[in-house]
């Protein structure tokens, strides 16, 4: 029987100490079970990250296995670092949105930080060069005590990180509500391109070959950031976890992200994964697993900033920066030549071999001897319970004095959830590479591919509060809006990438929503025919027994043939026709109205996924045959909100719009504000409307003429509204610097 | 004319500028490593944007002791045109080549978005392809582009016409609003005394397409295009 050395001086390892490294008994049983004795100290280690929730999925991957993963477009699905996308013109996408919760609560900068930088990695490792980035964040309520201090971090860091490594923020949403107060969100996603056929992969082949470390060395930050800062609940303790935190170097990250797209076209790396979370344990038993080969390290061959450092911290430290390469054997030099050309090192640390063990030595000592299926394939899968809660107490639905509808614009202007969120996107870098055609702001960002006539649009989406009412319906209504907001742009959906965010799955109530989510996701994913090719889960999300609501992060990516017919979200011209098509009609249910005023509603209307794609293919039709000018999706604040926006073309002098409501039977809070269903604002030059208008009927959707755009920037929705569009427009533009920079 | 930009470190609109001048201007322009000595026999020297070494000591505080700058020195002195945008521009001035210097944001955040500059020198390399009061529609993206130097340096460089480009509103007037970062007298880009050497924090290369916002940036490159 293979065995590792426990080191002079190691605690001892027992159940006690399993427990305190976060595994369950019957896990430390397992392991026992799996190794024919007690794991050192290192081994224990090992285990407790590769077994942890957030590497393992070992509460989600039963569900996760439910999605549609697979198109004629997908040329990788999950179980690469990223998953990607034929694009057309002989280019891939590969794009994934990963979370960086939990870090990011407890040091907003570097958890922000090192968020991008650890999704940018995951793209690169692809052989592709990341050529946008976007993020979902949400805050607590805006005036709770720390919303201010972790906004500033988070957009801080997030800039910070982006900027210096050349990857272009384009798009992103902020939310703040106070179901967030003690656990923020920050999904953080990275999309890449590569050419066809050349994608890499993270599967270690031919024993023999040789392992190379590359970039930082290795330090004692992000200990157990995986394990136990990922994968559990959070208390007040949990402040305490700030050394899990990772600290990120983003200079560093754009030599690596160079010095790998150079390496990668000598053809000697056979495998390449970031050492992300479970940094070189992760990195080194997966690339071997995926291969059905095994794997040994020299640690004392691993750069360390502080030679104190035990085989146990350098196995499990998560500092940042750090790849792990398989080379073809004999080709080292080639490799090395091009990293020092970048001033970074690669040293060859150990190698592939034939046994399938994960085998770390140290100082002359084997301290480690696993193998490597149960390091990195056999963590328990568990099916958790799932059901309602025994006591289901229906959210009081608060009901005020109904507002006047133009004082109920003005509020919703104002919210820092409907708001310009210039302040934020201003601080990104959101030109740099040249391919920017819309950026943050719009529907969906559009990025140009240079030399050809295509286009990318993205969006990410979330909508928690409807999970809240519905885990089922908020997913798929998550899926359609964010899909929709691409298509908005004249983009066909064709992927998905998610980022699911719940609290502790070993509670029923919440494995339920999460449970709900995925079929969601998995209903709407099917029936707009865009496959998910990546994602990851959240479990945890809770402080002091309180989860956050489901909060399933869908980013859609979309393609258009034609990147001159993009359409953007802001009325064109004075006389064109000002149209809207919906699914169904709009609820208060979920609604920012909801949130301000009261008055919602505890179910959300239903979706019909059938006339949800109709709309999407109308769109894209419309948008390809020039036949629309703009097209902006109804979404925070309904109908009027998503009137005034198209008329804040900050570009040029602001145009109106004119509707008569009480003709088009539309003079009612709930169609003004209301949410929930699908409904598109559309401009068209009226020579086009009868063609446009088949377009969707065609499809079995009505569009309606409801008004026209005007030169006299004045938003009249009649009778209700009539108000000067600039000065709305400051509203919208200062709410968010304004409330910053008073009361603070 | 032959154009080399110059790749450091964690430049970042080193391709975003070559790109600019191969593919969208049809200029002969090539990527110039910032640890030869060598420039190329080029005729213009571009420093691209970026964040040199992190720009972790001080904005273009190493780059300028990166070894091609010794040749970009002696290619100065020599009278060859050597412009630097941005980053580009944080290294002139730490190498002395420019007068001034470029601190934090006057917000102190990173700042990414179109502003206009107006051209106040049109008698330059950089500019003769424009004229004087000409507004133009370019990108900034910066935390560092508070243009600041001594009085009586910004009276002598006002005097030389050495302030080449100054943020302004839309229609080219002057206004607090319009001054993005805080520069000292709205400035945001300068020359040498010599005119052969140009620093600009707003962003050309980014301004060259319509599709993608503006094309104002082809001003600067077609004036020095036009020398040869």
């Amino acid at each position: 029987m293979a065995s590792a050395k426990s080191l002079v001086g190691e605690p001892r390892v027992d159940l006690e100490q399993a427990r305190a490294h976060g595994l369950s008994d019957a896990e430390f049983e397992r392991i026992r079970q799996l190794l024919g004795r007690t794991p050192t100290f290192t081994e224990l280690g090992a285990f407790s990250v590769m077994w942890s929730e957030h590497c393992s999925y070992k509460s989600s991957r039963k569900h996760l296995k439910t999605l549609p993963q697979k198109s004629e477009l997908v040329v990788q699905g999950p179980g690469e670092n990223a998953g990607a996308i034929d694009v057309g013109d002989g280019w891939v996408a590969v794009f994934k949105i990963e979370s960086h919760n939990h870090p990011s609560y407890v040091e907003p900068y570097q958890g922000a930080a090192t968020g991008v930088g650890g999704i940018l990695r995951d793209i690169f490792t692809m052989g592709a060069r990341p050529i946008a980035s976007m993020n979902s964040l949400k805050f607590g309520a805006f005036d709770h005590p720390r919303t201010r201090y972790l906004l500033g971090g988070v957009v801080g860091g997030i800039g910070g990180y982006g900027n210096c490594v050349g990857v272009p923020t384009v798009a992103g949403e902020v939310m703040f509500d106070a179901a967030y107060n003690g656990n923020i969100l920050v999904n953080a996603f990275c999309i890449g391109l590569a050419r066809a056929g050349e994608l890499w992969s993270a599967k270690a082949r031919g024993p023999g070959n040789p392992v190379l470390y590359v970039g930082s060395a290795t330090g004692r930050d992000g200990i157990h950031g995986a394990s136990l800062l990922a994968s559990a609940e959070f208390d007040a303790e949990s402040v305490a976890k700030r050394p899990t935190v990772q600290v990120g170097d983003p200079f560093t990250e754009k030599l690596l992200i160079e010095a790998c797209l150079e390496a990668g076209k000598t053809g000697a790396i056979v495998a390449i994964q970031d050492m992300g979370a479970a940094g070189l344990t992760s990195s080194s038993s997966e690339m071997a697993a995926r291969g059905g080969l095994g794997i040994e390290i020299d640690l004392d061959r691993v750069p360390l900033r502080d030679q104190s450092l035990t085989p146990y911290e350098i196995l499990l430290s998560e500092s940042q920066e750090r790849m792990l390469i398989v080379a073809e054997r004999g080709r080292e030099r080639e490799l090395e030549a091009v990293f020092e050309k970048w001033d970074l090192h690669a040293i060859v640390i150990g190698e592939i071999t034939d046994d399938q063990r994960w085998r770390a030595r140290w100082r002359g000592e084997i301290v480690a001897d696993i193998p490597v299926a149960a390091l990195a394939d056999d963590a328990p899968i568990y099916d958790r319970p799932a059901h309602p809660p025994v006591a289901r107490t229906p959210a009081p639905i608060r009901r005020s004095v109904e507002p006047r509808a133009d004082t109920a614009l003005r509020a919703m202007l104002s919210s820092p959830n409907v708001a310009s969120k210039r302040w934020v996107y201003r601080q990104y870098d959101s030109i740099v590479q040249g391919n920017t055609v819309v950026g943050p702001g719009g529907d969906a960002a559009v990025l140009r591919i240079k030399g050809s006539r295509r286009a990318l649009a993205l969006k990410v989406d979330s909508n928690p509060r409807a999970c809240a009412i519905d885990p089922y319906l908020g997913a798929v209504a998550s899926v359609v809006e964010a899909a929709r907001n691409v298509a908005c742009t004249g983009a066909r959906p064709v992927g998905i990438t998610n980022c699911l965010n719940y609290g502790n799955p070993e509670r029923p109530e919440i494995m339920l929503q999460f449970a709900e989510g995925v079929r969601g996701l998995g209903d709407a994913a099917r029936a707009l025919g865009a496959p998910v090719v990546s994602g990851n889960v959240s479990f945890y999300n809770e402080t002091e027994g309180r989860a956050i609501p489901p909060t399933p992060t869908i980013a859609v990516l979309g393609v258009m043939t034609d990147v001159s017919r993009h359409v953007t979200a802001h009325f064109k011209n004075p006389g064109d026709v000002i149209a809207i098509v919906r699914t169904a009609q709009p609820s208060l249910a979920a609604s920012e109205y909801a949130s301000i005023y009261g008055g919602g509603a505890d179910a959300l209307p239903a979706i019909d996924l059938g006339r949800e794609n109709a709309l999407i293919e109308a769109l894209v039709a419309g948008s390809e045959q020039g036949l629309i000018k703009s097209a902006h999706d109804v979404s925070d604040g309904g109908l009027a909100v998503a009137v005034a926006e198209a008329c804040f073309n900050p570009e040029q002098a602001k145009l109106g719009a004119e509707i008569d409501l009480a003709a088009r039977g539309l003079a009612g809070i709930v169609e003004l504000f209301g949410e929930g269903a699908s409904c598109v604002v559309i401009s068209t030059g009226t020579p086009h409307f009868q063609a446009l208008r088949r377009e969707f009927s065609g499809r079995g959707l009505k569009l309606d003429d409801i008004g026209r755009v005007t030169a006299d920037a004045r938003l009249k929705l009649a009778p209700l509204i009539d108000e000067d569009v600039n000065a709305l427009y400051r509203i919208y533009e200062d709410a968010l610097p304004g409330r910053l920079a008073s009361d603070g | 004319m032959k154009w080399g930009v110059v790749r450091f470190p964690g430049s970042l609109d080193d391709s975003d500028s070559l790109y600019a001048l191969r593919d969208v201007m049809g200029q002969d322009a090539t990527m110039l490593w910032h640890k030869d000595a060598t420039l190329d026999g080029v005729e213009c020297v571009l420093l691209p944007g970026g964040f040199s070494y992190g720009d972790y000591l001080r904005a273009g505080a190493i780059a300028r002791f990166s070894p091609i700058m010794r040749s970009v020195e002696k290619f100065a002195s020599d009278g060859g045109l050597v412009i630097g945008t941005c980053n580009g521009f944080q290294i002139l001035c730490e190498a002395h080549l420019l007068p001034g210097a470029l601190t934090r944001n006057r917000s102190l955040s990173f700042i990414c978005e179109e502003i206009h500059v107006r051209v106040e020198n049109a008698r330059t390399p950089f500019t003769r392809a424009m004229r004087q009061g000409d507004v133009l529609k370019l990108p900034i993206k910066h935390g560092e582009g508070l243009y600041v130097a001594r009085e009586a340096e910004l009276l002598q460089m006002e005097e030389r016409g050495q302030v080449i480009l100054r943020y302004c509103d839309a229609d080219g007037r002057d206004s607090e609003d319009a001054n993005p970062n805080g520069s000292t007298r709205a400035i945001a880009a300068v020359a040498n005394d010599r005119f052969n050497v140009f620093g600009m924090m707003p962003h050309p290369e980014h301004a060259v397409e319509a599709m993608l916002g503006s094309t104002d940036g082809l001003g600067i490159f077609r004036s020095i295009a036009s020398r040869s």
